[in-house]
């Protein structure tokens, strides 16, 4: 396959950046888009340019470091994320457009990588259970039932690769951050802290300068693993509980 | 032939610091001999722990709850994206919920065997003790494992074992526990007790008067190399499978920690002991930048076959059963598709070497759910392993509902890493290895669904328990800045790395990556030789000698430069892969992962030869090029009386 990229360079956080045109050819349908970019990092490289910067890691759609906007749309095409998104996915001769993660609380680091750190920020103001270790009740000693178990799990699933952000029109963080105040939220372990947890991580979530939630549900589509759009609506409901409690 | 295919023996290793008495008793004699720092001084104590995986972020969360004050790096962008978060399968822990006849003592067992005879007895006790604390630990942090429709925790087998001890989150389990340590270790964070440098690379140890204190980091962002002083320094960078440039690891994981360690004085132990996994993707062209791995609980419902005659062409459904050999169900009837991953992957191996292969190249066999479907129907088979037949199909483009999976092995995990004695301590005081970084507990060949076992294991429950104990016999005394190791260790980086951006040659560092993999995976992958191991020796300094001479690295050291950090741990690979090929050739046997040709049953089994080989070969440095020195800890078998491992 012949392919014209448009990429976005951009040499740091400070400096203008503008998308630059490479022709590429030789690329095979089996690679991977990461793949098809090493490709064209090795000529660029022999050709005596700098390749173009973009974070990636496992490679197999798990470790959630890899995320560009491809044609307009957060990983491209297909559901799933730009590692294991697949060149036979587009036709030769395409012209494809490739840009970072747009969000204000996610400032470019340089070309495609962003600083998505404001993630990390919202876990620890309180996405976990208070378990040291050592101090654990034997595993059977309270039962999960399955649903719940099940609801929990497809929650957790969250890479924190940051697609919902890049494709929501406000640039929220509420599909993120409702993703692990569920998986949490409805285990007997989480119940302790069921409150501080969502009143924490959200006040959290909008002191990073995430935008607001408008039901637009990008976020949802653009997920590469599926976290539901109602898990939004079911932490919005956590909130007003947990307001309506008082802390 | 160079001189690095020679070594010289030194002193073996006599003291491993494992308490004597009974082995079921160890482990407490050891936590309660082990001396206490007093919990208001702890956080006078820095320790750094480098890599934030199972080990790491377990090691990290759990000494800061102690009261240390840690100093945590990861090369990731996030903690969270450790390539632990890759494992599927699942965690091992002798809780025998199932009543099948689990028990502590059998996990000890199965590990030992399945080890092939090459670990020590004692540290693999005390992880099969361990390994019923982990459930509780993890299920506690809201870890969603599978359950029964009472609420119960779920279970399956894996390979090498006929209980069912593997508690699993559907083909996710790795993700879900790294994600249970990581907010553990985030919440530390947030409290101001672990100090986490993210994107940030560890290049260097600094060992001032014989003790590990501090290390030398480069921002990755900025370049900019810094120097980290503390009172003990854990490693838990995780293994080398990336040295064979096309494995089943993340794209940049790398040895760099370890080998770093291992230049400053740390024993490097088994360094030829690699784990091939049966059950990958196989390779789709030149283009390949990785591999991806099935997990190996596929091999629970799936069935394993090749069509009986060589050069069969027709498509997999057009075979019919009496023309399929299921090679696995007929040479190992009792264990069938769930022998260890070795004899899975030598078995794939000695098909496709018949001609018998399927798929491009010859290179796969067939993994074939037809049975397991029929039996249990599709939406059981979807809700078990739903997001694998999910991958393969994105990767492949194949349908595994209506068509068998092809699969072929690839490299996966090193049983191999720096020598650490009973409690996780190199060779270097002050210096620990946890998780996959160190050779401890998998011996020759690693069983299923005991990695995260041992991650966890280390960082949650060993480490913390032994570490005190060093901070505790130790002075308390801060690092001079100015001390000329510290000087030495900050210079060596910075030539490096200007070394890099100078040669401005004609090759990219992924031609070398690449050059280098192919090297290995045929001398130094599922069976080796004499002969091809000379081979390897031979080749690998003149392709060394070429990085140095043709690499190009463009940009430069004061940004982000992926190029750069790419090409440093390749630097690294080229001079482990020698002591790999080199530990794989004067270990004249074969056992567990380690095959050579020379040494098999007459059935085309491995054979050991205990007489000359039951020890750990650890090796020690003495630079690049240099014959290193061998230092054998002998393994002694007081409780598992080794057998040819037999799974017929």
């Amino acid at each position: 396959m012949k392919l014209t990229l448009r990429i976005w360079r951009q040499t740091g956080p400070d400096e203008p950046g503008r998308m630059t045109t490479y022709d590429v050819t030789g690329i095979s349908p089996d690679m991977s888009f990461l793949e098809m970019l090493d490709h064209l990092n090795e000529e660029l490289i022999l050709a005596g340019d700098e390749p173009v910067a973009f974070d990636h890691d496992c490679r197999e759609g798990i470790c959630g470091a890899c995320g560009m906007v491809i044609n307009g749309r957060a990983h491209g095409p297909e559901r799933t994320t730009t590692c294991q998104l697949h060149m036979r996915h587009f036709t030769d001769g395409d012209t494809i457009d490739v840009e970072p993660w747009r969000a204000a609380a996610f400032p470019v680091v340089k070309d495609l990588v962003v600083d998505r750190s404001a993630f990390d920020r919202i876990i620890g103001s309180g996405g976990y259970i208070t378990a040291p270790t050592g101090a654990a009740p034997e595993a059977h000693a309270t039962a999960v039932p399955k649903p719940v178990a099940d609801t929990a799990f497809e929650h957790a699933e969250c890479i924190g690769c940051g697609a919902c952000v890049a494709a929501c029109p406000n640039g929220s963080a509420m599909l993120f951050t409702s993703a692990k105040v569920v998986h949490l939220n409805v285990l007997p372990q989480g119940a302790p802290e069921r409150e501080s947890r969502v009143l924490d991580m959200v006040g959290a979530m909008d002191a990073e300068g995430f935008g607001g939630c408008t039901n637009t549900g990008e976020c949802a589509t653009a997920c590469p693993k599926g976290i539901p759009l109602p898990s939004i609506a079911a932490m919005n409901r956590e909130y007003l509980r947990a307001l309506s409690k008082g802390r | 032939m160079t001189d690095y295919s020679r070594w010289t023996t030194g002193e073996p290793v006599v003291d491993t610091k494992a308490p004597e008495g009974p082995i079921a008793e160890r482990w407490d004699r050891r936590r309660f001999e082990a001396k206490l720092v007093n919990p208001a001084n702890r956080r006078r104590h820095t320790v750094i722990v480098v890599g934030t995986g199972l080990a790491g972020g377990a090691a990290g969360a759990t000494l800061a709850e102690q009261g240390y004050h840690v100093v945590q790096f990861c090369y990731q962008d996030s903690p969270r994206r450790a390539h632990s978060i890759a494992a599927q399968g699942g965690i091992n822990a002798a809780k025998n919920y199932r009543n099948d006849g689990d028990a502590v003592q059998r996990l000890f067992y199965d590990t030992v065997k399945g080890g092939d005879f090459r670990a020590r007895e004692s540290n693999v006790h005390r992880l099969a003790q361990v390994s019923v604390e982990i459930i509780d630990q993890c299920v506690a942090q809201g870890v969603p494992f599978a359950r029964e429709y009472g609420g119960l925790l779920d279970t399956r087998s894996f390979g090498g074992v006929q209980v069912s001890r593997t508690f699993y989150a559907r083909g996710q389990t790795g993700q879900q526990l790294l994600l249970g340590a990581y907010q553990a270790l985030t919440r530390q964070i947030a409290a101001g007790t672990v100090e986490m440098h993210a994107r940030t690379e560890m290049l260097d140890l600094i060992v001032v008067d014989g003790r590990a204190r501090g290390i030398v980091a480069r921002d990755l962002v900025t370049g900019r190399i810094d120097t980290y002083f503390a009172d003990a320094v854990v490693l838990a960078s995780g293994g080398y499978g990336n040295v064979f440039h096309l494995s089943t690891n993340a794209k940049n994981s790398n040895a760099t920690a370890i080998w770093r360690a291992h230049r400053r004085g740390a024993y490097f132990a088994n360094p030829c002991f690699t784990q091939i996994h049966p059950t990958c993707i196989p390779r789709s062209g030149d283009h390949q930048s990785k591999l991806t791995l099935m997990s190996e609980s596929l091999r629970n419902d799936g069935r394993i076959w090749v069509p009986k005659v060589r050069g069969d062409e027709r498509p997999p459904n057009a075979i019919p059963e009496e023309e399929r050999d299921y090679y696995l169900e007929r040479l190992y009837p009792a264990f069938g598709n769930l022998v260890p991953r070795d004899i899975a992957s030598r078995a794939a191996k000695n098909v496709c070497d018949e001609g018998r292969g399927v798929g491009p190249g010859g290179q796969g066999v067939y993994l074939d759910f037809a049975d397991a479907i029929a039996r249990t129907g599709r939406a059981a088979v979807e809700e078990k392993y739903g997001n694998l037949f999910e991958m393969y199909a994105r990767i492949t483009a194949e349908d595994p509902y209506a068509a068998p999976m092809r699969i072929y092995p690839a490299i996966h995990y090193t049983m191999g890493g720096l020598w650490v004695d009973y409690d996780l301590q190199t060779t270097v005081p002050g210096l620990f290895a946890i998780g996959e970084a160190n050779f401890s507990d998998h011996g020759a060949n690693r069983l299923g669904a005991s990695a995260l076992m041992q991650g966890l294991a280390d960082g949650y429950f060993v480490l913390p328990a032994t570490l005190n104990d060093y901070l505790a016999r130790h002075p308390h005394d801060t690092v001079d800045p100015a001390h000329p190791a510290v000087a030495e260790a900050v210079a060596d980086t910075e030539d490096r790395l200007n070394l890099l951006l100078a040669v401005n040659g004609d090759r990219t560092p992924e031609s070398f990556h690449r050059e280098l993999g192919e090297l290995l995976w045929d001398e130094c992958g599922m069976a080796r030789t004499e002969t091809g191991l000379r081979k390897a020796l031979n080749r690998i300094p003149q392709l060394r000698d070429e990085f140095w001479r043709r690499v190009r690295v463009p940009g430069s050291g004061a940004d982000l430069n992926q190029s750069l950090e790419q090409a440093n741990r390749i630097a690294d690979h080229l001079e482990l892969a020698e002591l790999m090929c080199l530990d794989a050739l004067h270990r004249a046997e074969s056992c567990g992962g380690h095959f050579r040709e020379e040494s098999q049953t007459p059935d085309g089994e491995a054979a050991r030869d205990d007489e000359s080989f039951a020890y750990a070969a650890a090796w020690e440095f003495t630079g690049i090029g240099r014959a290193p020195v061998l230092h054998r800890e002998d393994l002694v078998f007081e409780h598992v009386h080794p057998t040819q491992r037999s799974y017929a």
